[in-house]
């Protein structure tokens, strides 16, 4: 799933002029969303938040991590200090690289409908 | 452990113990036979001597059978005892050591009240039974194998315990060492069978007469079905069941059942809770096990009703309807100035949080409240606190702690919280409600979103796996009979539970292994009482003894069970990846995708035929969201016509 790269670079290229000097950047335009999705396997990730990212209020609280609104330094940091439920992956289990190339990937995962739009969703309950 | 027979006839007892006699006296008849000699003249006895002809026979030869007693059997007593509770079914694997009241059962008593279910697991029986309890609130009961049976349902027993639910169990033994079968059924026999179970049962005994048995029996049944609830377990001898009956000059009867009154909360600590709760600012109602019956459900809309206060729903029983506009999530308790808890697993747990962080190898514990805030507490459990397992959860300081049932404590709490509440401050519990009420509208605006999320995701999205499956069942009167197989709650969260029969909570113990036979028992009940179940089948629960699929179809058990088919034991293939990265580990999944030793495939199992290969329909494996409606609908039309049907569906992991 390369086509994510080409895809990518120009969001990051508009970014790049916000953020202009934020650490990581270099590496978030070299970022794979192919090598993503395999590294979102590999390491485990989608134990907790499922394969597509929209997790679980049983196993990540509810937080839908399909195309997260952090910046990708805030990603990084969160995901390398967590002390919380989720453990830290430091660089000993997961380097900068593979981090960039997975924070690709979740951006790449499709919007989500609006439940209205969902017709079966609105035969569930209604209060 | 049968009193002696005075009969002058032989029994099997008295026939055995002859023959032992006489087999002792041939062993010992050559030795005395023997002429003494002068010391080197007589060749030397070897140590062991060859058997005589009689010796020999019974040492190798077929054990004759004891003459035909006479009269009924006790067992045929037994059943009469047991056709006065009103006992529907009997699920049980079959067992040589209650041949007799099998027997007494399916003969002498016709097969009806109790009709005998045949099961293939012992913990499956008693899964069946514990389904069937939260489905109709009535207990039956099972038969086990004394030694070997019993140990295959101690999970199930404990499952049973902590979710405070009757069953009766009742396992046969043959405690006469000089008399029983030797072997197998010697393997099978023990001093006191019961006491595998007894730290996780309510009472247990072991009669040694016919009207002993009448009245533990009756008792046990009593026992069980006085709140707290519990199961309850009988050893039955082998020979009490074989005896023909005898009175002993005394007539038996069978003792009278009458229900016990439900223990009540303090009349003063009730008047106390409720100048709490009437002049709180925030109280919170929380709630795990009130609703014993559908009327708990009623008292307690009541109650919140009056007080304007939200209501957190556990869920270890439908207490409270999900539609309500009081209905709110566990985090409101962050609000609270007095919490009541009723009927609480985890009072703990529920004002206090633990983070598995494995700081220090011991996690983290935070307070979910505001300092000052008081706590109030209505429990039966606290009647019936035992040592060894760990059931009651950590030690919570309570202000008003009245052990007592909660839903029988709710009428006067009610009336005492309608005198308690001043007329000034009606205006303003009228405004919280209003604000609640808010709040709900949101938080449900909140759900339907979150599970728009990756709608159209394959593996499958369970919010779509659970919506897909209410959108074709709910036309009917619908009973969710499992625990909805670790679904991130989306059936409790997107479905209207008004009913009590809606929702049966989970296994209590969180033994898994509970979600099939439990549905199927609670199937069975709802079969009786017009109802359409349907069950969340988790992968790794089934696989714990999937004969269950044969019972439901055997005994055409009508249950739609949709397949949360995750390929692991989701929970523990989280731990083990959790701790590889605390300790900076790669984890090693081996050739799968979880950590080796937590995956369920490499080959996957092909549930649908499993269960068609024990007569069930079967439609998968799903993987395409758009295929899940269809099939989804095809194996409505087959449960409806009284027949089990499952979909396999291959889903996210939660």
């Amino acid at each position: 799933m390369c086509f994510l790269r080409v895809a990518a670079v120009p969001v990051f290229i508009a970014l790049s002029a916000f953020t202009a000097g934020v650490a990581g950047q270099s590496n978030a335009l070299a970022a794979d969303a192919g090598k993503g999705k395999t590294a979102y396997i590999q390491y485990g990730c989608w134990q907790c938040h499922d394969f597509a990212g929209e997790g679980s209020v049983a196993t990540s609280r509810g937080t839908v991590i399909a195309r997260t609104a952090l910046a990708l330094d805030a990603f990084k940091s969160f995901v390398r200090t967590s002390n919380g439920e989720m453990p830290p992956y430091r660089p000993a289990v997961i380097s900068d690289d593979a981090l960039d190339d997975i924070y690709a990937y979740l951006q790449t995962l499709p919007q989500p409908k609006a439940a209205s739009d969902i017709p079966l969703l609105n035969g569930v309950r209604s209060q | 452990m049968p009193a002696r027979d005075s009969s002058p006839k032989l029994n099997r007892r008295k026939f055995l113990a002859t023959a032992a006699v006489a087999g002792a006296t041939g062993v010992v008849s050559p030795v005395k036979a023997a002429t003494p000699s002068a010391p080197g003249t007589q060749p030397r006895l070897p140590s062991a001597l060859p058997p005589n002809a009689y010796v020999a026979a019974n040492e190798t030869g077929t054990p004759h059978m004891p003459e035909t007693e006479t009269g009924r059997p006790g067992s045929d007593f037994m059943v009469d005892v047991i056709k006065t509770l009103d006992i529907k079914y009997l699920p049980a694997n079959p067992a040589a050591s209650y041949r007799g009241l099998h027997e007494s059962l399916i003969d002498y008593g016709k097969n009806t009240m109790p009709e005998f279910l045949t099961c293939m697991h012992e913990e499956s029986a008693v899964g069946m039974c514990h389904g069937y309890f939260k489905a109709t609130g009535k207990p039956i009961m099972t038969l086990v194998h004394g030694v070997v049976g019993l140990q295959h349902a101690t999970m199930a027993v404990y499952n049973a315990w902590c979710d405070r639910v009757p069953v009766l169990i009742i396992g046969g033994n043959d405690l006469d060492a000089a008399h029983r079968p030797p072997l197998v059924p010697t393997f099978h026999s023990a001093q006191d069978i019961n006491a595998i179970v007894r730290d996780y049962t309510k009472w247990d005994d072991t009669p040694v007469s016919s009207q002993h048995f009448a009245q533990s029996f009756v008792r046990m049944y009593k026992i069980a079905t006085t709140p707290p609830y519990g199961p309850v377990a009988m050893s039955l001898d082998g020979g009490l069941q074989n005896e023909p009956i005898r009175d002993r000059g005394e007539p038996l009867y069978i003792p009278k059942f009458f229900a016990a009154a439900p223990p009540q909360g303090d009349d003063a600590a009730v008047r106390e809770a409720a100048r709490l709760l009437a002049n709180a600012e925030h109280p919170v109602i929380v709630v795990d096990r009130v609703a014993r019956t559908a009327e708990g459900v009623k008292l307690l809309v009541e109650l919140a009703e009056l007080l304007q206060a939200p209501v957190v729903d556990q869920g270890g029983r439908m207490n409270f309807p999900n539609t309500h506009y009081l209905s709110r999530p566990a985090s409101v308790v962050s609000q609270a100035d007095v919490v009541i808890g009723m009927e609480l697993s985890d009072y703990w747990g529920t004002v206090n949080g633990f983070l598995d962080n494995g700081d220090d190898g011991f996690g983290q514990n935070f307070s979910k409240i505001k300092p000052g805030t008081k706590l109030i507490s209505i429990s039966s459990v606290d009647l019936l606190t035992k040592s060894n397992y760990q059931d009651f959860q950590r030690f919570q300081s309570i202000d008003i702690s009245m052990p007592g049932d909660a839903e029988a404590t709710l009428p006067s709490l009610i009336e005492a919280v309608k005198s308690a509440i001043p007329n000034d401050r009606k205006d303003a519990m009228a405004k919280r409600g209003d604000a609640i009420r808010q709040a709900h509208a949101k938080g449900l605006e909140s759900t339907k979103q979150a599970a728009a999320v990756a709608w159209d995701a394959s593996p499958i999205n369970t919010a779509r796996l659970v919506t897909e499956l209410y959108t074709q069942i709910k036309g009917f009167d619908w009973s969710l009979v499992s625990t909805s197989g670790n679904t991130s709650g989306w059936a409790n969260r997107l479905w209207p539970m008004e009913q009590h029969h809606q929702w049966l909570g989970s296994s209590g113990g969180y033994g898994v292994g509970y979600g099939a036979p439990a549905s199927v028992g609670a199937a069975l009940g709802n079969r009786d009482l017009g109802r359409f179940s349907v069950s969340i089948q988790s992968d790794g629960d089934l696989m714990f003894a999937p004969g269950v699929l044969w019972t439901a179809a055997r005994h055409k058990i009508p249950l739609l069970a949709v397949m949360h088919n995750n390929r692991g034991y989701h929970q523990e293939l989280m731990h083990v990846q959790r701790f590889a990265s605390f300790r900076d580990r790669v984890v090693n999944t081996g050739n799968d995708l979880g950590p080796i030793g937590t995956s369920i495939m490499n080959p996957d199992i092909q549930y649908h035929e499993l269960a068609k290969s024990m007569g069930w329909w079967a439609k998968g494996p799903i993987v395409d969201p758009a295929d899940l409606g269809p099939a989804i609908k095809e194996a409505v039309n087959v449960v409806k016509s009284g027949q089990p049907a499952v979909v396999n569906v291959m889903t996210q992991p939660r």
